[in-house]
């Protein structure tokens, strides 16, 4: 799976500015970021369903390792900050942690991003997955050293496990939201 | 919009990432630092998100009660197969049941069978603890009128209470399981081995004088038996208990502790009146009708040959 910005359409073409050209490319370029937020917001949501607090890091840092390597105009730092605050607050662990391994993720997707975006999918995710446990891990040495005691390994396991299932389907879905809604050039 | 030149918007968007990552810091230190502040800010967004996700239960919880619904209908027709097969156990039991019905109903009219009479009771309430140092007893009082006599058994809503010692007009002097002097003969329900429950004064008395091959359980139920004819068969006592690895003791069911309104009953078993109170020195007059036949008093509990014997050998 190869994703390259689209060829123009009609190269030396542009379509007039109007308002509503302009607002409709503003809502694809804010898509992404949009998306992820709302995610967050649903996963924090009493909606009941099994190990909901587990599949959120992996869904946040799928969301934001996706973008970070294939559009990351769509996913700049500050929103990255700012999708790690809100997810901190939601969830009551020590705040601050989520910011920081989210802005590692990002950091490492956008340094990566020229080597990565011309892999194929499996390698994208293996890289994720190897990622994503990095900062897991990260974040579980974290909140042990602010409780001051060992935690059980478990539940970051499970985080991983989740996280590595989910990747695929934010990818297709990420994908298909690249070449389509979330495509400010198709405006 | 700042006109800022290239060089030095290249600047700070290089120096975007680590400033973010130090504030990501900053956040996580203020959050240990000042704990108040973190939960304001948790409480802000929780109120303000609060609204949406009280918007987005209800439908959720429809959803819900809607699987539920689909759940408790699957339940539903498994549990009514399950039942229509136990009706139909349960049906041929009923005619196997009717059927021993009339067939005891023809034996015992062949049989000329008497039922057992339903033992009279009167009801009393126990108005003053009697107990002394060496003697645990309460004070019953009965209405002028009532029968009640020595030897007529006691019992709570639990158990077994004691049984009637001394009888006034107006009272009686009901001696608990608990009282030193006390001996009820007993069965354990579990190995149907006889016993004797004697009284220490303590709160539970000791199980004692089973046979040396019994070996009673913890937990065990103790039931009166009828073998010296003072009590009735299977009034429930209490149950066995541990003290120590070679002390059982019985856990009354009564509450002995406080005990409030008893009933006493007469079973018609007053061959072997119980001990009178210390220093109760009983007249003539005062004594049961049982007194003529106060050489039952002597032979040991159960070794009474009732009516198998000449009553000449008992009093001897």
């Amino acid at each position: 799976m190869r994703i390259q910005a689209p060829p123009e359409r009609h190269p030396g073409i542009r379509p007039r500015p109007t308002v509503g050209r302009r607002l409709d490319a503003a809502a694809r370029r804010s898509l992404p970021v949009g998306f992820s937020l709302g995610l967050v917001l649903l996963l924090c949501a009493p909606l009941g369903l099994p190990e909901q607090q587990a599949l959120l890091p992996g869904a946040t840092m799928g969301s934001v390792f996706f973008w970070s390597v294939f559009r990351p105009a769509s996913m700049p730092a500050p929103m990255v900050f700012a999708l790690g605050l809100l997810y901190d607050l939601l969830s009551f662990s020590p705040p601050g942690i989520v910011i920081l391994t989210l802005l590692i993720v990002h950091t490492i997707g956008l340094g990566w991003r020229h080597g990565l975006a011309r892999q194929g999918f499996l390698l994208v995710w293996l890289v994720f997955v190897l990622v994503a446990g990095a900062a897991i891990l990260v974040d579980w040495a974290l909140i042990c050293g602010f409780s001051f005691r060992l935690l059980p390994v478990q539940p970051i396991l499970l985080e991983l496990a989740l996280a590595t299932g989910l990747y695929p389907l934010l990818s297709a879905l990420f994908t298909w939201a690249h070449r389509g809604i979330a495509d400010p050039s198709r405006a | 919009m700042f006109r800022l030149s290239i060089q030095l918007r290249q600047a700070l968007a290089k120096l975007t990432l680590p400033l973010l990552i130090g504030l990501a810091c900053g956040v996580m230190l203020l959050g240990q630092i000042d704990r108040r502040l973190a939960e304001q800010a948790r409480i802000a967004v929780a109120d303000a998100v609060a609204p949406f996700y009280a918007l987005l239960s209800g439908p959720i919880d429809d959803l819900r009660g809607l699987g539920r619904e689909a759940d408790s209908l699957v339940a539903v027709a498994r549990e009514n197969r399950r039942l229509r097969a136990e009706n139909m156990r349960l049906r041929r039991w009923y005619d196997v049941a009717v059927a021993l019905a009339d067939e005891n109903a023809s034996l015992k009219a062949n049989l000329n069978w008497m039922p057992d009479p339903a033992p009279s009771f009167i009801t009393a309430r126990a108005v003053a603890d009697a107990s002394g140092i060496y003697g645990r007893a309460v004070l019953l009082s009965v209405a002028p009128g009532r029968h009640i006599a020595k030897g007529m058994v006691a019992l709570d809503a639990g158990g077994l209470v004691g049984r009637v010692t001394e009888v006034g007009h107006r009272s009686a002097r009901v001696m608990l399981i608990t009282d030193m002097d006390s001996r009820v003969p007993v069965t354990l329900e579990a190995s149907h081995a006889n016993a004797i429950i004697a009284g220490t004064n303590a709160a539970s008395p000791r199980l004692t004088d089973y046979p040396e091959d019994v070996h009673p359980e913890e937990g065990e139920r103790v039931v009166t038996s009828s073998v010296a004819d003072a009590f009735p068969a299977g009034l429930p006592v209490g149950t066995v208990h541990y003290l120590s690895p070679n002390l059982p003791v019985v856990e009354p069911y009564a509450n002995l502790d406080h005990v409030s309104i008893v009933r006493v009953f007469d079973y018609g078993m007053a061959d072997v009146t119980p001990p009178a109170a210390l220093g109760h020195v009983p007249s003539p007059a005062a004594s049961t009708p049982a007194g003529s036949r106060s050489g039952d008093m002597s032979l040991p509990a159960g070794l009474r040959l009732q009516g198998a014997v000449p009553t000449s050998i008992g009093r001897g």
